[in-house]
């Protein structure tokens, strides 16, 4: 693995080399995101955090894809599986051996990455155009397994089951709603996870991922095992994403076979292109815009926001290929070049 | 037994309509070397258009004829306006562009038309019982449609110039612009093509599964295991594993896990198909010696 | 003048290949584009054919051609083999025929068939049989076949005898000569093997990296020891 230490840098990637900023630049950096992040907490109707809630868990939710599709090339369709996938092992541990919601965590979290591993070995044979359609198809076979008579004891079937929000600990200070505290609840698990993705991504191993991606042959040539990377990819892809559907479980408290169909991953591939395709931040954007979006949307009609979530998808990769974090870089560069 | 005859003949009927979808996506990767992932919902918004035209009193087969014609003009407008600028883009692009089709195509036609399921007519209708009862009038009419379309495919293309240009365009696009072929039209006419055999295919099944938005969807699941058993770039062979699934999915139905777990079996075939043998099981190795 | 190309410039991105080239063909006979591997012969071949990003003025009969669509170009009467032949390993020899004569509206194309099955009696044994089956030789027959059924009046070959036995050479450059007596198709002929190519060439021209430094008629380039020791190496 040393040899990927020598990997050229692929074009567009170089904008990860900015000029490092001071110390007490980062501190500022922390302490502003830190408030940005807890403010809402208290500043927005309960009805509203919810959604921001979700928002958070979807920007996770896109992160996991964008491990796997972004950084490493390898076409999913089928997130959603992995979404639904947690989503169920925290709502059985919960509601059937009454497990605590951070209990749940580890155990999805393994169960998502071990599957995620498993489905990563066929999608190496598949690669390319034949990884995005299995995926697609397990996608829209995710409902009809989850319904299936046979797990129905643990699934709750087409019912599904019904699970209760963690409430916020005792020593906390101030009385803190349960909607406030689930809240920071998938705050704190996102940024825990975006951090671990963007430490991973930054160093060797993401500059692999990203070889593998654009030069498969060179990797390969300068000796990388390009099967262990993809399915490791996998792997950790499908536990970002099922971590998020852990908390997606318990922030709806309540999962059933229909709120997993195909429109689940289509909406993770949405928001990946639309925040920003390889781009850690812009995983949250994407986040914020399939909740908020829709929500907007479904003021003109039912239909409306798959409509307009489609003219959007295709005007962002006519017009934004990199997306809104794409953006953002381009006027940054602008802005810095003037100044 | 009759009961297994049965399900055989039942399968086949249905296995016509895989096999057409299965063409359809077979002619379109051939060309493009892409999965028009909206294959299903362009049939299904076609069959609305279908629908709509009945309900409004014109004959059935005009309507058909009608809607054949439409879904050819939408499918080379398809090509045109959205596959073709983004042409020598990554493959994600591809697939965020079929991705974005399949939204609109498919929320359009439940904005448009609702999505109560609606009945569809069937054109085949008996008033006694054909074969012993082994098949009823519509599968006996379906599968005949079915066999008619993929006949008229196939003379098309082996035998007019139009079909040959087709191909040569499909299999060497730079070879075939210094022949003269308009490659760009090409591709229109491709997806023009399979746009209007997936009407037909959804006109054919419609009265089956009833007409809703999301009637295609499993469908396409199929035409993949169809398409993908018969290897991907071989229409022939689509069509040959598209009737195979048909027959595999009511066996399986009927004998083994039941009606629930039909797309987890089209799930489970293409798996298995491109993990043992990517190539398709009727995967054609071209000879070639340098 | 058949084909009169004035300051041709083209490349590959950022790449330039060419730069600046003037050159002409005439109406009927050979002639012959020589340089080593780099030079730009198949880029010049390329660029006329609108295969690559070109500048300049191509006038193919006439009208300008810098720019049009390849398939535009080739309507126009212009047939290229093009570098690894253009033959449709997909199909059969047949097929390679109809799709040779595609845009021809003529009656005479069956004539044209027997014409070529006289000067490749090969290739009619091997009628049925797919393209990618035929041996390299036949390939290339083939190919040259495709494109003349095109009825062009330039025709562009390139490095007919790349990759073939030299018994396989000598038998395809016999068949030229009698395509240059017998139908009176201009050729824009690219080689490596120099010496073959002086022998058929009328004219000829010398390409070193993407300029053109000789040109004269072929038999006096063949002469001119000082040419050819320095650019041909023989």
């Amino acid at each position: 693995m040393s040899a990927s230490e020598n990997i050229p840098l692929p074009a567009g990637l170089t904008a990860a080399a900015r000029p490092s900023l001071a110390g007490w630049q980062r501190g500022l950096l922390v302490v502003a995101g830190a408030v940005v992040a807890i403010a809402p907490a208290f500043l927005l109707e309960s009805f509203q955090l919810f959604q921001l809630t979700t928002a958070v868990i979807m920007g996770l939710a896109v992160l996991g894809l964008n491990m796997v599709t972004g950084y490493n090339g390898q076409i999913s369709l089928g997130h959603g599986a992995f979404y639904a996938l947690g989503a169920y092992s925290t709502a059985i541990l919960m509601s059937h051996l009454d497990w605590s919601f951070w209990a749940t965590l580890p155990v999805s979290a393994a169960v998502c990455g071990l599957v995620g591993y498993g489905i990563g070995f066929p999608a190496l044979r598949l690669g390319g155009l034949y990884l995005a359609l299995t995926t697609f198809s397990l996608a829209v076979a995710v409902p009809q397994i989850l319904k299936y008579k046979a797990f129905e004891d643990w699934t709750g079937g087409v019912q599904g089951l019904f699970l209760v929000k963690p409430d916020a600990p005792a020593w906390l200070p101030g009385e803190l709603t349960s909607d406030q505290w689930m809240y920071f609840v998938a705050v704190i698990v996102a940024a825990a996870c975006f951090l671990l993705c963007w430490n991973l991504i930054r160093g060797r191993i993401g500059r692999a991922l990203m070889a593998t991606r654009d030069h498969p042959v060179a990797a390969e040539a300068m000796g990388m095992d390009i099967a262990t990377l993809k399915t490791r990819a996998f792997a950790v892809s499908a536990m970002v994403t099922g971590i998020a559907g852990s908390l997606s479980a318990v922030a709806i408290e309540f999962v059933a076979p229909d709120s997993f169909s195909l429109m689940v991953s289509i909406t993770l591939f949405v928001g990946m292109v639309v925040g920003g395709v390889a781009s850690i931040l812009g995983s949250l954007f994407g986040g914020l815009f399939v909740i908020f979006v829709p929500n907007i949307a479904e003021a003109i009609s039912k239909a409306a926001p798959g409509v307009i979530y489609g003219i959007i998808l295709i005007a962002f990769l006519f017009i934004l290929p990199d997306g809104f974090a794409g953006l953002l870089r381009r006027i940054a560069g602008r802005l810095r070049r003037r100044g | 037994m009759d009961g297994f005859a049965h399900q055989i003949i039942a399968g086949i009927a249905t296995g016509g309509i895989y096999a057409s979808v299965a063409l359809a996506l077979v002619m379109i990767y051939q060309a493009t070397h892409h999965v028009n992932f909206a294959q299903g919902e362009m049939a299904t918004l076609s069959t609305f258009i279908a629908w709509a035209m009945v309900e409004a009193g014109i004959p059935y087969w005009l309507a058909f004829v009608a809607t054949v014609l439409v879904s050819f003009i939408i499918g080379v407008l398809v090509e045109r306006l959205l596959m073709r600028p983004v042409q020598n883009a990554p493959v994600l692009t591809h697939v965020g562009v079929f991705i974005g089709l399949l939204l609109i195509v498919g929320n359009m036609t439940g904005w448009i038309f609702g999505y109560t399921t609606k009945v569809f007519p069937s054109p085949f209708t008996s008033s006694g019982p054909l074969m012993g009862g082994l098949i009823s009038a519509h599968e006996l009419g379906s599968t005949a449609v079915t066999l008619v379309v993929l006949t008229l495919v196939f003379l098309f293309f082996r035998y007019t110039s139009l079909g040959l240009a087709m191909r040569a365009a499909a299999y060497n696009p730079r070879s075939a612009r210094l022949v003269g072929i308009r490659v760009g039209w090409m591709l229109a006419l491709g997806w023009g093509l399979a746009a209007a055999i997936g009407a037909v295919a959804g006109m054919m099944v419609a009265p089956v599964v009833f007409l809703d938005p999301t009637m295609m969807t499993g469908i396409l699941l199929y035409a993949f295991a169809g398409a993908l058993i018969g290897g991907i770039d071989n229409p022939l062979g689509a069509v040959i594993g598209g009737f195979a699934v048909g027959v595999l999915e009511n066996l399986a139905g009927a004998y083994v896990v039941g009606t629930e777990l039909k797309l987890t079996v089209a799930l489970a075939i293409i798996i298995g198909v491109l993990v043992v043998r990517p190539s398709g099981l009727l995967g054609r190795v071209v000879a070639s010696r340098v | 003048m058949l084909l009169e190309v004035k300051g041709m410039q083209a490349g590959y991105g950022q790449t330039h290949v060419l730069h600046g080239l003037d050159f002409v063909v005439e109406a009927g006979g050979v002639t012959a584009l020589l340089g080593a591997n780099g030079a730009g012969k198949t880029t010049t071949l390329r660029a006329i054919c609108g295969m690559v990003r070109t500048e300049g003025d191509i006038t193919f009969r006439g009208e300008r051609i810098t720019g049009r669509a390849t398939e535009d170009i080739a309507r126009r009467g212009l047939a290229h083999v093009p570098d690894g032949r253009g033959t449709f390993m997909e199909l059969s020899v047949e097929e390679n025929f109809r799709l040779g004569a595609y845009v021809r509206r003529d009656p005479e194309v069956r004539a044209d068939f027997e014409r070529m099955f006289e000067w490749f009696p090969r290739l009619k044994q091997r009628w049925r049989q797919q393209a990618g089956t035929l041996s390299g030789g036949e390939q290339q027959m083939l190919a040259i076949a495709r494109a003349l059924l095109l009825r062009p009046k330039l025709l562009l070959l390139d490095e007919p005898s790349f990759g073939l036995a030299p018994l396989i050479v000598q038998e395809i450059f016999g068949i030229m000569r009698r395509i240059r007596e017998e139908s009176g198709v201009g050729i824009l002929l690219v080689e490596q093997n120099a010496n073959l190519a002086l022998e058929l060439a009328d004219r000829a021209y010398l390409l070193e990296t993407g300029r053109i430094v000789v040109a004269g008629p072929a038999a006096e380039i063949r002469e001119d020891e000082a040419i050819r020791r320095s650019y041909l190496g023989y």
